[in-house]
């Protein structure tokens, strides 16, 4: 079995009286790709969200490589340098260049010389085809080129796990796929892949594990081919009965 | 006319000192109004329930009583309460208007950062940054641009409010009018005199204030 990177033990977040994950018990491997598909409202996102405690889970333990991350004593910036996160609305800081918003947390939080974090995020910024707008504030970009952007910022921790939420749900349809491109490249690449996601057909395609989690919880999880071909759950059938 | 002009010529001096004195005061009050401001804010925003709750009920207080109220309360409470400190008239009700712009001050910084979209805060919590760094290079600069515009109203507020100081007789625009007039009994001619002052000052202000502002937003 490879390496464990995340996992939850009966996870769970309640905001106010509204159980949101009414217990989540999954575990993530290295180079895994992971779909998290299921209606609106499921808890998917929130899920996502407890994974680096952007959201504080209100029951259940986070392990980031056999560590609980819950533990209130841990210094949890640590450990979301190593979990990077691309949101649905891209989130890019909008006061610094391209660049800067690549190099901030590198130079910052790991010490690394200017110098080097500029080299690195240009490498990076050439892998997604946006090496000429470096020097651009985000306000010029794209939904596209911003989400790339943001996917990029969060490479450039070289993170050991990437969470996707809904990463393309904000764009226009001719911008999906450059996005989608660049998470699939990312896929090749071996990096451990957490992807919140309503495009059915990518999921299909890049994912090694389907799980569909509806009313918070996992209903059923299986290969792609098993989840969209032969379902089991109804809340599974009827959920792909709608989408597909 | 005539008499406007004679009374410049007479007590120019006496206006000239009074518009010190306002310049002097506003720029006090706005300067040490906008530290204790920040800190008021700082813990307004703790996460600390007590502090949190200290800091709202100072900005209610300051902001639901008459301005010229707190300024008798301190004008009378403060030598009382510091008697050592033997502090003059001028100090009290400068303490007093430092206090009021304070409240104000906070409420501004805590809406601007308020403003600043939670998906910010995320995303620079998400590659690790600490809260510091979190607040110095993400958040602030995004929140100075929504504080500015209404902080510098707040200026504008605070230069005419130090005309309450008048009140007290305390060395500013509004008390050269009073003397003048006590002097002349042209009261028409002298309130003329001081408000065209207090409007060419606040033009002024408000002209180098958009200036600023206008530099300080250019990355938009």
């Amino acid at each position: 079995m490879t390496e464990e990177i995340i996992r939850t033990e009966n996870l769970t977040k309640n905001f106010g009286s509204l159980e949101v994950l009414k217990g989540i018990s999954t575990t993530i491997r290295r180079g895994e790709v992971v779909s998290i598909i299921g209606p609106s409202g499921g808890g998917k996102s929130t899920f996502l969200r407890c994974l680096n405690l952007l959201e504080e889970p209100s029951g259940g333990k986070v392990f980031f490589k056999g560590q609980d991350i819950t533990d209130k004593k841990l210094d949890i910036c640590k450990f979301r340098q190593s979990i990077g996160m691309v949101f649905q609305n891209f989130n890019v800081f909008p006061n610094m260049t391209v660049l800067e918003n690549i190099t901030l947390a590198p130079v910052l939080e790991k010490k690394v010389p200017k110098a080097q974090a500029r080299e690195e995020a240009m490498a990076l910024l050439r892998r997604v085809g946006l090496e000429d707008k470096a020097e651009e504030y985000p306000r010029k970009l794209s939904g596209g080129q911003k989400q790339r952007l943001a996917i990029v910022r969060a490479l450039a921790m070289q993170p050991e796990v990437m969470l996707f939420d809904e990463p393309t749900s904000a764009l226009d349809p001719e911008m999906v796929k450059e996005v989608l491109n660049v998470i699939m490249d990312l896929t090749r690449s071996g990096m451990t892949i957490l992807i919140v996601t309503h495009e059915m057909g990518f999921a299909r395609e890049v994912s090694d594990r389907v799980l569909f989690i509806c009313d918070g919880v996992i209903k059923e999880e299986g290969s792609p081919d098993q989840i969209f071909t032969c379902p089991h759950d109804p809340s599974t059938i009827k959920f792909l009965s709608m989408v597909l | 006319m005539d008499k406007i002009i004679g009374l410049l010529e007479k007590y120019y001096p006496v206006y000239l000192q009074g518009l010190w004195g306002t310049l002097w005061i506003s720029a006090v009050t706005v300067l040490l109004g906008t530290v204790l401001g920040v800190l008021v804010a700082v813990l307004r925003m703790s996460r600390s329930k007590a502090l949190n709750g200290i800091a709202g009920a100072y900005i209610e207080i300051l902001r639901g009583t008459p301005i010229l109220l707190q300024l008798y309360f301190f004008w009378i409470g403060l030598p009382k309460l510091l008697p050592f400190l033997e502090l003059s008239d001028t100090q009290c009700i400068v303490v007093a208007l430092v206090i009021n712009a304070s409240a104000y001050i906070a409420e501004i910084i805590r809406a601007g950062i308020g403003a600043v979209d939670k998906g910010q805060w995320e995303a620079a919590r998400s590659i690790g940054l600490t809260e510091t760094h979190l607040m110095t290079h993400v958040i602030m600069p995004q929140a100075v641009k929504n504080i500015l515009p209404a902080l510098c109203n707040e200026f504008i507020t605070t230069v005419k409010g130090t005309s309450l100081a008048s009140v007290f007789f305390v060395g500013e625009l509004m008390t050269s009018y009073r003397s003048v007039q006590a002097a002349t009994f042209l009261a028409l001619e002298s309130l003329t005199i001081v408000g065209i002052i207090y409007f060419l000052l606040n033009l002024i202000l408000s002209r180098l204030l958009r200036v600023l502002e206008r530099r300080m937003t250019a990355s938009d």
